[in-house]
């Protein structure tokens, strides 16, 4: 049953329905209303939680490090500076395979300050060994919440639930919430292979030479290439108990005879699908490729989702200064081989909140026809605003 | 008392399933003496890799033994990590994770709310190193006082970070030699005084903090002990001499420990919802010059002549003398408490290491 | 599809005026999306926040730059010669002002409906918030959502007195306004 929630009144009553043992968490914008609404349901008596009010970010992930550690189903949220004052321990939580589920409410990362959205966050820490999934529209942030719990059992990864910050956190939409039973059937109760227990102790986090440090990588990436299948899985799964499905770990919509393709993650791709809906006569269609799973990167599935394409422009919300797109610069790397691959049209766009309209549909296309254009831009700056030396 | 039934029938369960052989009966009529009545759970094994005369080896070891079986550990990065994890072995006979430097206090939080949630009471304890402990995790400790956690939090403090090999931490005691802060023509060592941690820890207002020394094990478990049995934040700072560190020999570690005590420089109370309600006496107060003439850290202070040491060396029996005054350390007769942990670690009927 | 912005100043409830906005819309069985502009400001500051409702789901996710209706919060707002940047045409504004309605639409050169919010919500709620009298005035003068599904948002959000007092308020706005005065886009 469709209700008109806030994105993060729905994320909150989403993580309850998988009923936590462990939650911790520090506010920050735009995450806030994720953790108040999570207080209120404690206080409320509507959920069952420790409910651990850190005293910082850094605290919040070594908080349900521990908790999942010591065997129970344990949850946190953050954005921005959070997730860098986190960084260290989300390395160690993925290196220790422990099975978490955080949301990232994305936004940018100061310098300067910005409270707005952009991937800076959760792209400063894409190799940390977390599950990346990006979701387009509050509904399917709730349902990939849901999924996040299982995925991250299923592989003993922790999984990382990346919003967009205040577009999708404070908006207010329709949104069905599933019901408590079909959850407590669908989410299987929390395991954790090598919990601390007394029964029967175990050494976690211990000292490892260089005689195994690489066999310990090796099987933390094999379980993340692994968890392509599981996510995927895990997404029809959720279909089947729901009717409602988040892509996979890719969607491609739009006409199929397209010659040109845009990919973007997150809540971007929307605006550009109307964008597309609402262009010119003269305005060429696109197929349109949501990129949900970025770590693992579903590189076998992008290929086939770029075939036939002669041109794709990948959307970054963050960028690598000195390189360009993150997004960009790996989906070309993953195309390189691909004989008849199509050319990269590779722009950052939307960074520190900037709002990006749906005319940008009609730009990005007529960008292409551009020999000149760089092979990369940060397409919504205005140059006119920096000095002649800058631009 | 149902309890503490509860633990000794878990103790014994542990003990068959992973202990060693027991030992023989003993003989009829024998008494236990203090030491063997002390319960014999051997938390952290024999085995691991720490340095000949380990004061944090020896320091965790009896924590371990007054814990019990029924505890998981976090433990801060550091010497006491690394040198019982090499992977794949382990030293530790109870479940251990450590994570990180500054984060024990919190992933032990975590651990807390976990045994919380399952309806249990393993307690939880979480080890750090003065660097650990006093400085990078500080705010984690801060924030786990704070928030009421039933945490022992045990900080084995050996005056300098030692895994990284020897620099100079907030507790650093005032004039000492280490890497970062090392003696020359312009500097006698370090600057800055030791951090008064204990009172800091105090003004969380938790039901019990203490001080403890390994060269003082009866009295060092007895306290682990007391704090066990606190349903709430607990903190123990164990003075934990690094021979490689101080620069002493390896088998004058109880020694060196018992000085620190017994000048005034190391004193040993107990702070009970902010107050302190203990001190150890002590009987006949030592020069402070006893307890620094045994490490090279110090040897630049020991220098005739010079007047900068001469200067250093009044200021921390100043230090020293004051702690005495404020703690009211000056006991007179028999100390009821040291006797027996002074006895317990002597080797063929002599105190180890005495000079 | 329907767009909205409204503009108010903090503590104006602006942001709850396009939650409610939104919320009356799904309870008369559109779709919707609400979100505020995202600001750093404090009370007092200008805040503009967005709605958007039509019948089948929406993508786009944009800030709303062509807004069929506005609604103005405070009438000191209305100095800001661009509030009405990008009102569609035959488009119309709500606006919490003692000015005259001819007046403000004179000033803008558009369909206005002035409604004295803050003195009718003083009266009735006792606290000068304008947002639900200017959301009732809306949907009497548009017709696009019956005045019961305002209430029934109302009721998603507040209990007690404080629902009564401001059913009591958006009834009285209602019988202030002629109804469906706005049905029909204004001819341009």
């Amino acid at each position: 049953m469709l209700e008109a929630l806030e994105g993060s009144q729905a994320i909150a009553r989403a993580v309850a329905l998988c009923r936590p043992d462990v939650v911790a968490a520090y506010p920050i914008t735009p995450q806030t209303h994720i953790v108040e609404n999570l207080s209120r349901l404690v206080a409320e008596g509507d959920m069952h939680t420790e409910f651990v009010s850190v005293e910082s970010e850094f605290s919040a992930a070594s908080v349900v490090l521990g908790a999942a550690a010591a065997g129970v189903r344990a949850y946190t949220a953050t954005a921005s500076q959070g997730v860098l004052l986190m960084a260290e321990v989300l390395f160690n939580i993925a290196g220790m395979r422990i099975p978490l589920v955080m949301t990232v409410a994305n936004r940018a990362v100061s310098a300067p300050l910005s409270i707005w959205n952009d991937h800076s966050d959760s792209m400063a820490v894409r190799d940390s060994g977390w599950i990346q999934l990006h979701c387009a529209d509050n509904q399917e942030a709730v349902d990939t919440t849901i999924q996040a719990f299982r995925i991250a059992q299923e592989t003993e990864l922790p999984v990382m639930v990346c919003m967009d910050g205040f577009v999708l956190t404070h908006t207010m939409e329709p949104i069905a919430l599933p019901e408590q039973k079909e959850v407590d059937n669908w989410l299987p109760p929390f395991e954790f292979s090598r919990r601390l227990d007394p029964d029967d102790p175990k050494s976690l986090g211990t000292l490892v030479a260089p005689d195994f440090f690489a066999e310990v990588r090796h099987s933390h990436h094999g379980a993340m290439l692994k968890a392509l299948d599981v996510i995927a899985a895990v997404d029809r799964d959720w279909e089947g108990l729901t009717g409602r499905a988040c892509g996979g770990l890719l969607e491609v919509s739009g006409p199929a005879e397209a010659k040109i393709g845009i990919l973007a993650m997150g809540s971007t791709l929307g605006t550009i699908a109307m964008g597309m809906e609402h262009r010119g006569p003269d305005v060429a269609s696109a197929r349109l490729i949501k990129l949900r799973a970025f770590r693992p990167f579903p590189a076998e599935a992008l290929r086939a989702a770029c075939d036939g394409l002669d041109h794709l422009i990948v959307i970054d919300r963050a960028i690598s200064p000195g390189l360009g797109g993150v997004v960009g610069t790996e989906v070309a790397a993953v195309l390189a081989d691909v004989p008849g691959a199509p050319r990269i049209h590779n722009h950052a766009m939307g960074l520190g909140g900037r709002d990006i309209p749906e005319t940008v549909y009609t730009d990005l296309v007529a960008a292409i026809a551009d020999p000149d254009a760089p092979a990369f831009s940060i397409f919504d700056a205005d140059l006119q605003k920096l000095a002649p030396e800058d631009r | 008392m149902s309890v503490a039934n509860e633990r000794g029938e878990r103790l014994s369960e542990l003990r068959q399933k992973y202990g060693r052989e027991p030992l023989p009966p003993r003989a009829e009529g024998t008494a236990d003496t203090p030491r063997e009545a002390q319960p014999k759970f051997r938390g952290l094994d024999s085995g691991h890799r720490a340095c000949q005369g380990c004061g944090e080896a020896l320091a965790a070891r009896l924590v371990m033994e007054s814990a019990g079986p029924d505890v998981m550990i976090a433990n801060a990065t550091g010497c006491l990590e690394v040198f019982t994890t090499p992977w794949p072995q382990s030293a530790w006979r109870v479940p251990w994770v450590h994570s990180l430097f500054e984060n024990a206090a919190a992933v032990a939080s975590g651990m807390e709310a976990a045994m919380k949630a399952k309806g249990r009471n393993t307690k939880v304890l979480a080890f750090g190193g003065d660097g650990g402990t006093y400085d990078i995790g500080f705010q984690a400790l801060s924030g786990m006082l704070e928030r009421y956690h039933n945490i022992l939090y045990v900080c084995y403090d050996n005056e300098a970070y030692m895994n990284t090999g020897i620099q100079r931490s907030s507790s650093t005691p005032h004039s000492a030699t280490t890497t970062t802060s090392p003696a020359g023509k312009e500097r006698m060592g370090k600057r800055h005084l030791k951090k008064d941690l204990l009172s800091i820890i105090a003004a969380h207002h938790i039901p019990y903090s203490a001080s403890a020394s390994v060269a003082f094990p009866a009295d060092l478990q007895r306290k682990v002990r007391y704090a066990m049995g606190i349903d709430g934040p607990t903190f123990l700072v164990v003075h934990s001499p690094c021979p490689l560190g101080w620069r002493h020999a390896s088998a004058l570690t109880i020694e060196v420990a018992r000085r620190a005590v017994e000048c005034g420089l190391f004193p040993l109370v107990e702070v009970e919802r902010g107050a302190v309600t203990n001190v150890m006496p002590i009987r006949n107060v030592r020069p402070v010059t006893d307890y620094l003439e045994l490490q090279g850290r110090f040897a630049h202070l020991m220098k005739g002549g010079d007047a900068r040491a001469e200067e250093e060396r009044a200021h921390l029996q100043a230090l020293a003398d004051y702690n005495i005054g404020v703690f009211g350390l000056k006991g007179e007769g028999e100390d009821p408490v040291d006797t027996g942990g002074i006895a317990a670690v002597g080797r063929s009927g002599r105190p180890a290491g005495r000079v | 599809m329907i767009e909205y912005r409204i503009h108010g100043r903090g503590g104006q409830g602006s942001v709850a005026a396009a939650y409610l906005l939104a919320a009356t819309a799904f309870h008369a069985g559109q779709m919707c999306q609400a979100f505020p502009a995202f600001g750093a400001e404090r009370r007092g500051a200008p805040v503009t926040a967005f709605v958007r409702t039509d019948a089948g789901p929406i993508r786009l996710r944009s800030q709303v730059r062509t807004p069929d209706f506005l609604i103005v919060q405070d009438g000191t707002l209305l100095q800001d010669a661009h509030i009405t940047a990008g009102l569609k045409p035959g488009g119309g504004m709500i606006v919490n002002t003692t000015r005259s309605s001819d007046e403000v639409a004179k000033t803008f050169g558009c369909r206005a409906l002035a409604v004295g919010a803050t003195a009718m919500a003083v009266e009735v709620i006792g606290r000068p918030i304008p947002n639900t009298a200017l959301l009732a005035a809306l949907l009497q003068a548009t017709g696009l959502f019956p005045i019961p599904s305002l209430a029934a948002a109302l009721k998603d959000r507040f209990s007690g007195e404080v629902l009564e007092n401001n059913i009591r308020l958006i009834d009285r706005v209602a019988a202030s306004v002629d109804k469906d005065i706005w049905k029909e886009p204004a001819v341009a």
